[in-house]
């Protein structure tokens, strides 16, 4: 085999894993979407918002210590404390429900029928106080974030690739796990979504409003438990995220990303979302890898959006998306 | 008390549909324009020019230029960064290419090529509506920031791939580069802005602004009643994109002097000119003015009241700016979906019945 070719497998393989990760954001979007007709900007930014939560809670920083000092003159910086990985998850959950119920009580509860463009305007003026939240809370410098996943290669893969190769595949084992937790994550939620009663409720008002009040499902606590299980998805994508390439602001411009991701697979399918992801992670690294040379590189700052553009011109509603009807 | 159409009476269909129809009102616009014209130039300095007047009258045709898609055609766009960028790329190439040639024609041939270039990432949505438009004109924003980064010719090979506007000048003025004096330039822009807010209205209100609400309210009503929505749609991206180019050019010209095209035209300025249309008023060229006014003037009285009286560290500041500019767009949203422009609406029927309401 030509080296160009093991090259391109090895690009193949890593923009499998990049997608995996767009996968999970757009996960949370599609949840959103689907039983509240939302457009949530904001989900890249509660991926962020989660992960510098997460870090925060981790090393027992003081929340707003920054305001806190220069308004009382005090040097407060941490509790002295560290609190080990899984409590910090699970405080972390704790403040994305909270989160969620804020969402809904203060801002989404009010737009109830509003046009879709209204609500996602909204929640891109969300994703700014979140930002601005979360740099308060926590300041803005970039953190590292380690709750002991494996990180760095891969040896069984580089090992074998090179006895079939001679050329030993970099695969990061944190891509091989973050895979893994997204398989695990969807599984998850689509046995949540069918065999519970509350799965069912979420499922009954992404189909119709009115029909699920009228039988007797209480919309808010659907939308809240909506909000929050995105607020889970966001902070399990701000893990993986924050673990490859620290917890900063660029972030949430990553998951940006996760738009184009959607329009392809569809904007209702938690299947399009995942192979909207693979599809828009293998593309931009393949094409980086064949045409970025030749034409300056960093292509990945807009295959994606370009992609789905044109893909949209063929097929508004996207791959797995519902059909679009539109009547007057 | 004076605020009211009682005794101004219209002899004529002119008269009566004319743009200001309460004499006060139109007092007022004029008063304005001789503060705006003969006034201000006269007291201006580097920094009221800098910090507050460049910024807002640049940005208010930006918004004019955004609302007139998003406001009154109903198409959301996250380009308008992209847009500016090829408005201020536009004026770079034909500065250097043409030094002889008079600046206000360079200026609009700027935004002519901007709405060609408009036109062009318009076209989808004849396909695409609503939000899945909205994400797909990133595609433009993130597009035409890498093609001006990546490509040398656009900045003239210049070794550090930012450009930097040489110093030109209108009837022996300087109105660009390092050694142009605050009024010329903001006289420069003024005149760029009130023409645009005068064409804008007018459009606006003429058959094709017409065709642009009809587009809004409802696509497919419209087409069956006779809008072509292909020219309908067309013309919104070609007007939109025009004024957004030629405020991308004196935002690059005028204002910056040097630009590093992500930096100054990234994703951020697109939200930024996209709040601006918000919060001032969809379908309002007011609302742009309020708009702009509103976004420009923020920052800086978070500044004087953070940072100079209590006493805080800028970046804390900086924070807070993005706490404040999200929590508002949510209150506005939430209370006043239609903006600045409507208080001002509402605060004018007021004022017709003070001081006798029934």
């Amino acid at each position: 085999m030509s080296d160009q070719l093991i090259f391109s497998i090895e690009v193949f393989l890593n923009g499998l894993m990049a997608g995996v990760l767009y996968s999970l954001v757009a996960l949370g979007f599609v949840l959103i979407y689907k039983a509240s007709g939302i457009f949530n900007y904001a989900q890249g930014v509660m991926a962020l918002f989660a992960a510098m939560t997460l870090v925060g809670i981790m090393e027992g920083q003081v929340p707003f210590a920054g305001l806190i000092n220069a308004t009382f003159g005090t040097e407060v910086r941490n509790f002295g404390w560290t609190v080990p990985a899984f409590a910090g998850i699970a405080l972390t959950v704790g403040v994305m429900i909270v989160l969620a119920w804020g969402v809904h009580q203060f801002v989404m509860r009010h737009l109830v029928g509003q046009d879709p463009i209204i609500l996602f305007m909204a929640t891109i003026g969300l994703a700014y106080f979140l930002e601005g939240v979360a740099d308060l809370m926590w300041g803005s410098e970039i953190k590292t974030l380690d709750i002991g996943l494996p990180m760095g290669l891969n040896e069984t893969i580089d090992r074998v690739t090179y006895e079939m190769f001679g050329y030993g595949f970099f695969i990061d084992n944190l891509d091989i796990v973050a895979s893994v937790i997204a398989a695990l994550l969807v599984i998850a939620l689509v046995l949540f979504a069918q065999y519970t009663k509350q799965g069912r409720a979420m499922r009954a008002v992404a189909d119709d409003h009115q029909a699920a009040l009228s039988v007797g499902i209480d919309l808010d606590f659907i939308w809240v438990m909506v909000w929050s299980v995105a607020g889970f998805v966001a902070l399990v994508a701000g893990v993986m995220w924050g673990a490859k390439s620290g917890v900063q602001f660029s972030l949430s411009l990553i998951a940006l990303k996760a738009l184009p991701v959607l329009m392809l697979g569809g904007f209702t399918s938690i299947p399009g979302a995942i192979v909207g992801g693979l599809i828009i992670g293998v593309g931009e690294k393949l094409f980086e890898f064949w045409v970025g040379p030749l034409v300056g590189g960093a292509t990945e700052n807009w295959f994606a959006y370009v992609l789905a553009l044109i893909f949209l011109v063929f097929r508004p509603q996207g791959l797995f998306g519902d059909k679009i009807i539109e009547r007057v | 008390m004076f605020y009211r159409e009682a005794g101004d009476f219209k002899v004529s269909y002119q008269q009566d549909s004319q743009t200001f129809p309460i004499k006060f009102d139109r007092y007022r616009y004029y008063f304005v324009l001789v503060v705006a014209f003969l006034v201000i130039p006269f007291f201006i300095n580097d920094y009221m020019a800098n910090a507050l007047l460049l910024p807002f009258l640049i940005y208010a045709i930006a918004s004019i230029g955004l609302n007139i898609l998003t406001g009154y055609a109903g198409q959301v766009s996250l380009g308008t960064g992209g847009f500016m960028a090829v408005g201020a790329y536009a004026i770079y190439k034909l500065m250097t290419a043409f030094p002889d040639v008079n600046m206000f024609i360079l200026v609009i041939v700027a935004g002519l090529i901007t709405a060609v270039v408009g036109v062009l990432f318009g076209l989808p949505s004849l396909r695409i509506k609503g939000f899945y438009l909205a994400v797909a004109t990133l595609a433009a924003q993130f597009f035409l920031v890498w093609l001006f980064n990546r490509v040398p010719w656009f900045y003239n090979y210049s070794a550090s791939g930012q450009i930097s506007a040489p110093e030109r000048e209108v009837f022996g003025i300087i109105v660009t580069g390092p050694n142009a004096s605050a009024w010329a330039t903001y006289m420069f822009s003024l005149i760029f802005l009130t023409a645009s807010a005068i064409i804008a209205r007018n459009l606006t209100r003429g058959a094709v602004g017409r065709s642009w609400m009809a587009i809004r309210d409802m696509d497919i009503a419209a087409e069956i009643i006779g809008v072509n929505p292909l020219k309908a749609k067309l013309t919104a991206f070609a007007v939109s994109s025009f004024f957004v180019g030629i405020s991308g050019a004196l935002f690059f010209a005028l204002y910056l002097g040097a630009v590093e095209v992500g930096e100054a035209f990234g994703i951020q300025k697109s939200f930024l000119v996209l709040f601006m249309v918000i919060i001032g008023g969809l379908g309002s060229i007011f609302g742009s003015f309020a708009g702009a006014a509103f976004l420009v003037v923020l920052p800086v009285a978070l500044k004087l009241v953070g940072v100079d009286l209590l006493g805080w560290p800028t970046d804390i500041v900086s924070h807070l700016q993005l706490v404040i500019v999200g929590a508002l767009i949510i209150l506005f949203l939430v209370l006043e979906p239609h903006g600045l422009a409507q208080l001002w609406r509402v605060a004018k029927e007021k004022l017709r019945l003070w001081p006798f309401p029934y």
